[in-house]
């Protein structure tokens, strides 16, 4: 009787993901493994160890790397600093991280690509200042920055969470033992804050390994990530089938990494975003 | 009484503008099964938490052994604390945690395999090395969190209400297991506690505390059968409180009835209260107590029947094996030696506070 509820209030939702999650899937699986005349083939998924190819990949994957990384290393200690301050002031401090991401994306990366410009706002400052100007826009530098810019809330969110729900007095047990600050942190607060960081690490790493609009905005037109490739034959080419195929590689990545932080996050840190 | 092991001096500490202890003043000896019992909001865990370093006092001083440990970090403390809820590291399985003090003490594989081994058997947990804390009912983990505070040797082992979260069954197990571990590894203890039956089975020494101050300090016996005030007298078991005058030395007017005693030195017709606990007082044929009264209530207990007797305008609780119905006239008797003599409280903070146990 319940579960014939249940049924009943999921049906918006089953509907919504069968029109636009399964169908698209199914239609990407039927493109990439298919040539333009319909026939049965692996090219598109193949076509990945093409030098241009692989190059992007390989472009994408260590861009993210580094992004998640110094996402990484910036929101740890702010973590920490959130975890210790009271609510009051941390309740303001989360707010201010949090409301960039009430503007809509595209804005934001747009934003930067104005401050970043060769005669840009920070290098009008400091011409003004008389130092010297900054000339990052359409490296992989302004990639990195727009990177870690747009996706270091989601690496703070779970590494928070996980460290809140450290019980002090697990903390004072290990000083009481002996422990100073840095056994404490490396032996107690660090491996008890594993499964956020993996679900950080995830939620940095799969959009920065499949953005396209970052890398084109900032990176210029002469850097291309995997995204960028897709996107183009999508858009550009009108190769369906290439396109598809390169998806089903990046899809690949994407469930190896879900795998992963479904087998540390068992007690789902990041499923408040 | 052993060596002076422990010295609160003048400790006072206030949180948000509020004073939680108040020149506060205690002594801790060697070897000792102290326990600090009050309602909770006294002051006991803070002084305990004074103790083990996790908060600084903002006037006064806590020695230890001669050495001033007042700003020491709890690392650096020779004593070790059980925390509340145990406080297992839940990402290390049982010998991990009971080595953690060893290993960051740099000790050998051997010593710390050895201690490991001892621990287990002194908390009747042999074999669960390879177990994960969360596998672990609540009296293993409290078993476990004892052991890996003790295999580092504290001289002073500090438990703060370790045994709130179990059954009663359990707790009660758990009393005579520290005990008997108290006794066999010969350290001092420093109990907190609002279970006044936990303090009156376990402890040498009873610190009575209510807001921020020392009520009494004293053995359990003493605690119980001879309250300084009323609300130690009050929290310390059921009592019957009754407001009284001192007539002379030995002799007391309670409820206008003249009663012997066998208290001095409270000078002539000094308002006074008295404690009479309810085992004490005894239910005879009308006619041959001093007080004559209704039995008004009465409740069935298991050891003993518990009556309330309406007496001279006052309801006094009665415990007592003799079963007398409700509605009979029945006489009260008290032996001098059971009729306790208090000073009015002077002050606000000595005054008994309603507590629902």
């Amino acid at each position: 009787m319940t579960s014939n509820k249940n049924n009943w209030l999921s049906a918006p939702y089953t509907l919504w993901s069968a029109v636009f999650i399964i169908i698209p899937l199914c239609m990407i699986f039927y493109y990439g493994l298919t040539d333009k005349t319909g026939a049965f083939t692996l090219e598109n998924i193949t076509a990945i160890a093409t030098a241009e190819h692989a190059k992007a990949l390989r472009l994408s994957i260590l861009l993210s790397l580094i992004s998640t990384l110094l996402c990484f290393l910036l929101a740890y200690p702010l973590a920490m600093i959130l975890t210790n301050m009271k609510i009051s002031q941390h309740s303001f401090i989360i707010l201010i991280f949090i409301l960039p991401m009430w503007m809509n994306f595209l804005l934001r990366t747009l934003a930067w690509q104005t401050l970043l410009e060769k005669s840009g706002v920070i290098n009008s400052i400091l011409t003004f200042l008389h130092l010297p100007n900054i000339n990052i826009i359409n490296t992989p530098y302004a990639i990195i920055l727009g990177m870690v810019y747009n996706f270091l809330p989601f690496m703070v969110l779970p590494l928070y969470n996980a460290l809140s729900k450290i019980d002090e007095n697990v903390i004072n047990a290990a000083r009481d033992l002996g422990a100073d600050n840095i056994h404490t942190f490396f032996r107690i607060i660090l491996p008890l804050s594993v499964p956020g960081i993996i679900s950080g690490l995830s939620m940095v790493f799969v959009p920065a390994l499949t953005t396209f609009v970052i890398s084109s905005l900032l990176g210029g037109s002469k850097i291309l990530l995997i995204g960028n490739v897709i996107d183009q034959e999508f858009t550009q080419a009108s190769n369906w089938n290439l396109g598809s195929g390169l998806s089903i590689v990046l899809m690949i990545f994407i469930i190896l990494n879900m795998i992963a932080s479904a087998v540390f996050d068992k007690d789902g840190e990041g499923s408040m975003l | 009484m052993s060596k002076e092991l422990i010295h609160l001096n003048n400790i006072s500490k206030s949180f948000d503008g509020q004073m939680v202890l108040d020149e506060l003043n205690l002594t801790i000896h060697e070897n000792e099964f102290v326990t600090l019992l009050g309602p909770s909001g006294c002051g006991k865990t803070t002084t305990l938490r004074i103790l083990g370093g996790f908060a600084t006092p903002d006037t006064g001083s806590v020695i230890f052994d001669g050495q001033d440990i007042t700003k020491l970090p709890p690392n650096l403390r020779p004593l070790n604390t059980v925390f509340q809820k145990y406080a297992l590291f839940t990402h290390m399985n049982i010998a991990e945690n009971i080595a953690f003090g060893l290993k960051i003490r740099k000790k050998s594989k051997d010593y710390i395999a050895d201690k490991i081994r001892y621990a287990l058997k002194l908390v009747n947990l042999e074999g669960y090395e390879n177990r994960m804390p969360d596998s672990l009912s609540g009296g293993q983990q409290q078993r476990i969190a004892i052991a890996r505070a003790i295999v580092n040797e504290p001289k002073v082992l500090l438990l703060d209400e370790p045994l709130g979260a179990l059954d009663l069954k359990l707790r009660q197990e758990m009393q005579y297991e520290l005990i008997r571990m108290k006794n066999e590894l010969g350290i001092t203890f420093v109990y907190v506690t609002h279970d006044q039956e936990e303090a009156l089975t376990m402890s040498d020494t009873i610190v009575v505390m209510n807001q921020g101050y020392i009520q009494q300090i004293g053995s359990p016996e003493s605690i119980y059968n001879e309250p300084e005030n009323a609300f130690v007298a009050d929290f310390i078991g059921d009592s019957n409180i009754i407001s009284a005058t001192m007539i002379e030395d030995k002799l007391v007017n309670i409820l206008g009835t003249r009663f012997t005693c066998v208290d001095t030195g409270f000078g002539h017709n000094k308002p006074v209260d008295v404690v009479i606990r309810p085992e004490d007082v005894e239910l005879t044929a009308p006619k041959e107590g001093i007080l004559q009264g209704v039995v008004s209530h009465l409740i069935f207990k298991g050891v003993h029947y518990e009556m309330e007797v309406m007496a001279g305008g006052f309801e006094w609780l009665v415990h007592s094996t003799a079963l007398h119905p409700v509605g009979q006239e029945v006489g009260i008797r008290i032996d001098p030696y059971n009729i306790q003599i208090m000073n009015k409280p002077e002050s606000e903070d000595e005054e008994a506070v309603a507590i629902d146990i």
